[in-house]
């Protein structure tokens, strides 16, 4: 079922079936419908991980299929990486920050003070 | 424009009556160029996903409370409308590689369609929102003003690049398509056209849950 990108020039041999888009298109409703599920109980922390998780798949499932990105090379995979990757020191590194933040920033403690006195 | 002789080399997103054929190293590099503006483009949403991870877990109550009082099943129904417009955009792709023009008419068309309805069922919200007074400036919003500041930034922001895709894929796929202008050996536009909507779809795929469900 190969949707071959990169051929060009010569005759492209594509599938006639849209049989592959039709299953893709189905596992993201279905998916959707999982989500919207699992919303409706409390699980705690765990809705959004698993909301994400399944947010993923999806994303996944729509660069993989519908962006071809199974067949790109590898210069193009590092272009769809590297964002993910970025996104994800962008967020550790803050996430990881702000609980400390507020013991050592300068201006809660005088409040505090301010009040006290 | 009387001109028979039309050089290869030419910008794939020049005029399409000087194009029947795009070169395998133009075509490769516009598909790879798009590839990096989608990279920039993720980074831009990078930004306010950041924003809303902090604020979601330094107001996690007021996060959840917000959340509550946006309609899931408008966004839910907002969800479907977009995957399935992504579905005929890869179907429209798909027709130009086999150079099947009605085929990528009318799966382009479908595509443009549903982005209206986006914007539609969106605008809906938007109103609903304001009626309740939690438009930005108005007394509601002010009590819910980080959850309701990012949501009205990210779907803004979202639903601008959905009307500048309906205006690529109207003015680079449709209108060409129209005209018969793609063949196997040329369907650039299409593709990069629907690339674009891809990642418009994948953004909401995560703005949903974050904002509709979970809070």
């Amino acid at each position: 079922m190969a949707i071959h990108g990169n051929t060009h020039g010569e005759v492209a041999h594509h599938s006639s079936s849209i049989k592959p888009y039709i299953v893709i298109i189905a596992t993201l409703f279905v998916l959707t419908v999982i989500t919207v599920v699992v919303a409706q109980f409390d699980f705690g922390n765990w809705n959004i991980v698993v909301a994400m998780l399944v947010a993923s798949v999806k994303a996944t499932l729509v660069a993989l299929y519908f962006m071809h990105l199974k067949h790109e090379d590898l210069s193009t995979w590092i272009y769809a990486i590297v964002p993910i990757f970025l996104l994800a020191i962008m967020l550790a590194g803050i996430l990881i920050d702000n609980p400390y933040r507020t013991k050592v920033s300068p201006v809660k403690p005088r409040v505090v003070m301010s009040q006290g006195g | 424009m009387s001109s028979s002789v039309t050089s290869i080399d030419e910008d794939p997103t020049g005029p399409p009556h000087v194009h029947h054929m795009d070169s395998a190293t133009a075509y490769s590099a516009a598909k790879f160029g798009m590839w990096l503006f989608l990279a920039t483009e993720v980074l831009l949403f990078a930004v306010m996903f950041t924003s809303f991870a902090l604020f979601r877990w330094m107001y996690l109550d007021e996060f959840h409370q917000a959340s509550k009082m946006l309609d899931w099943k408008l966004g839910a129904l907002n969800t479907s409308v977009l995957l399935l417009s992504s579905f005929t955009a890869a179907l429209a792709v798909d027709a130009a590689q086999k150079g099947n023009n009605k085929g990528v008419v009318r799966n382009i068309l479908i595509t443009v369609v549903c982005g209206f309805g986006f914007l539609i069922i969106k605008g809906i919200e938007y109103s609903a929102k304001y009626q309740h007074h939690l438009f930005p400036g108005q007394e509601e919003y002010l009590k819910h003003n980080t959850f309701f500041g990012l949501y009205f930034c990210m779907t803004g922001v979202h639903a601008l690049h959905v009307v500048i895709g309906m205006a690529i894929l109207t003015y680079y796929a449709l209108i060409p398509a129209m005209r018969g202008r793609f063949s196997s050996r040329y369907y650039t536009p299409v593709e990069l056209g629907a690339l674009y909507w891809h990642l418009v779809d994948l953004i909401w795929i995560y703005l949903f849950p974050l904002l509709y469900l979970v809070g």
